[in-house]
């Protein structure tokens, strides 16, 4: 671990842009170059503000863009039409901004966040920089849930194939509690990754089982639903999903220093105070809570929680009470492009977003293979 | 009233006891170091002295009181404990790690106010850690890593200092800095130490008292004269040591005969 002098001197003159920062060689740690500011919360509003700015700057460009182009100036008109300004009856355009894109982009956002927060949380409790929101077995237990609803024909329920989702989601991270559980009563982290892994490897098995014996139907939405779609949520699904991660973000971001100091290790953190067992126990539990929700009705949209926490910990460092509410959104942000991109590349038909979030996912996951290898 | 009062602590992970009854008291303001080999149960001992672990008989009182019966809060407002090493899996920075020994004098939410970043400051002050303070933590050395450890543990503001092997990797100059603050808090704020080393001189020379572990029994305790005999080293340990007196000091000196 120890570096010489000579050499972080060297790697402090660079002043390169982080994400151009690993293509220049092996040498250059990216964490060298990011200077120290300390957290407060001025720094912590004023950065949210920004992300959110950036946030509403996506959906509206993600508005006027699609099939049909609208322009900015037709936007505003077909706002003030379902204001009531004009009285005059809607327009196509109107419809499709206001009953098609505006639902999906928001969808889009919340399933950002929530995924994004999830990992950020996830990787903190398990120390492991490449844990994601699904690694408690959470995206096996869904979408065998959701497979199961859709042969059974739930679908034809409101909300059915979702609550099958939810129900397979939190059984398993149930069972992987239960398989994990550590003696002496508190959960090794180790032996929750493993056995997230373990179960995750089984229930593809019986995904792939399910896959080979349904007719083609079914095939076509499951899928789908496995790669991720944002297109499906109705307004109830949506505010749903909304009301979710607020709840759940504000129960996370009051345990953003506790977060801290168990990153630190869990017997330095009940050392400094932190009652590490229930600390532990609500933060899983709220996080699956929140992904679950999530994938239950967008189905396994892979990568967002593991690649967006790393760039905001690159950026703003690792503090939890600043990367908390960066990563939730700046996911916000980073889905709703995916989506757009989704949606737009091969119009008039739709790729799934999943496909989206991995191509750019999976070259930046064995970046920081590559990375953690060196370190 | 005895600041740190063990009474017939026992203490076992599977079926072998790794504390079998044992007994002390150490007032406020002491230095106390615990020796003894591999496996003798300083560690576990550690661990019960501040409530990571709780002892399947016997009482452990801190302050008067039983540490099951503190809240965690109070326990690391009370007593802050240095690790031999710290996980460095995501990058914090120096001065971040130190900040963090601020929590339990803060609420969950709350962010460091100016007396927070002074308090820090000054133990990073006090430690010589202060020119990395805007460094990342897993990128220091060693030896500057635990000096940043340390420095978290003073912002504690603690009664009550526990150290586990915490000088191994300070070199000459930051050991002997080290130590003279720690005389130093002890004389002028009142902090206890208690401190876990395989190192019986360094032990000789700094403590006011010394408890000497043997297979989980307390195998002597008293002041380094008392317990740094020839013959109790070479009963616990199995060596044969030369003792004799620090022309310094008067302490006793132990020589490893090989």
């Amino acid at each position: 671990m120890e570096r010489d002098n000579g050499f972080c001197q060297e790697v402090k003159v660079e002043k390169l842009h982080p994400f151009v920062r690993p293509f220049r060689g092996r040498k250059i740690f990216l964490e060298d170059l990011s200077i120290y500011r300390r957290v407060t919360l001025s720094r912590v509003l004023s950065i949210s503000a920004l992300l959110f700015a950036l946030f509403a700057t996506v959906c509206l460009a993600s508005l006027c863009i699609g099939v049909v182009a609208i322009p900015a100036k037709d936007l505003l008109a077909a706002v003030a039409g379902a204001l009531g300004v004009s009285p005059s009856s809607p327009s196509e355009e109107q419809i499709i901004l206001l009953n098609v894109r505006l639902p999906r982009i928001l969808f889009a956002g919340i399933v950002g966040a929530s995924l994004s927060s999830g990992g950020v949380v996830f990787q903190a409790l398990l120390r492991n920089p490449l844990a994601d929101p699904y690694v408690l077995g959470i995206s096996g237990g869904s979408a065998l849930g959701a497979i199961i609803g859709i042969v059974l024909g739930a679908g034809a329920f409101c909300l059915g194939v979702p609550f099958l989702a939810f129900c397979g989601a939190l059984a398993t991270v149930f069972l992987v509690f239960v398989v994990a559980g550590g003696s002496r009563g508190l959960l090794l982290d180790n032996s929750l990754l493993l056995a997230g892994v373990v179960v995750n490897a089984f229930f593809s098995a019986a995904i792939l089982f399910a896959l080979s014996v349904v007719n083609s139907m079914e095939l076509h939405s499951i899928t789908f639903w496995l790669m991720g779609d944002l297109s499906g949520a109705d307004g109830k699904e949506i505010l749903l999903a909304a009301l979710c991660l607020l709840f759940g973000f504000g129960i996370l971001y009051a345990q953003a220093r506790k977060l801290n100091l168990m990153v630190q290790g869990e017997e330095t953190a009940l050392q400094m105070g932190v009652n590490v067992r229930a600390t532990k126990y609500i933060l899983l539990g709220v996080t699956s809570l929140v992904t679950a929700v999530a994938v239950s009705l967008a189905g396994i949209i892979g990568f967002v929680g593991i690649m967006v926490p790393h760039m905001m910990r690159l950026v703003f460092g690792s503090d939890h009470r600043l990367l908390l509410p960066a990563a939730a959104l700046f996911g916000a942000s980073f889905l709703v492009v995916a989506d757009t991109l989704a949606r737009t590349m091969i119009a008039p038909a739709e790729l799934p977003v999943g496909v989206i979030t991995a191509l750019c996912g999976a070259p930046y996951f064995i970046f920081l293979m590559r990375r953690k290898g060196r370190g | 009233m005895p600041i740190l009062d063990a009474r017939n602590i026992s203490f076992r992970y599977t079926d072998r006891p790794v504390l079998d009854g044992v007994s002390f008291a150490l007032d406020a303001a002491r230095i106390l170091a615990v020796i003894g080999p591999n496996g003798s149960g300083k560690t576990t001992l550690l661990k019960m002295l501040n409530a990571t672990l709780f002892p399947d008989q016997g009482q452990m009182l801190l302050d008067g009181r039983d540490t099951r019966r503190w809240t965690r809060r109070e326990i690391a407002r009370t007593m802050a404990m240095v690790p031999q090493e710290s996980p460095a899996v995501f990058p914090f920075f120096a001065e971040e790690i130190v900040l963090m020994g601020r929590f339990p004098h803060l609420g969950s939410i709350a962010f460091e106010g100016k007396k927070d970043f002074r308090i820090v400051r000054e133990a990073m002050a006090k430690t010589d850690c202060l020119a990395y303070a805007h460094r990342r933590f897993n990128e220091l050395s060693a030896g500057e890593r635990q000096r940043v450890l340390i420095a978290r543990a003073l912002a504690q503001e603690p009664k009550v200092l526990l150290l586990d092997e915490s000088t191994v990797f300070l070199d000459l100059k930051h050991q002997a800095q080290f130590l003279s603050m720690l005389r130093e808090l002890s004389r002028v704020q009142h902090l206890t130490v208690v401190f876990v080393t395989h190192d019986v001189n360094l032990a000789a020379q700094n403590a006011d008292a010394i408890l000497l572990l043997y297979n989980g029994k307390k195998y002597a305790i008293g002041t380094s004269a008392d317990v740094l005999t020839a013959k109790n080293i070479k009963e616990v340990y199995d060596v044969d040591v030369g003792i004799d007196s620090n022309p310094h000091n008067g302490l006793p000196r132990v020589t490893l005969f090989t």
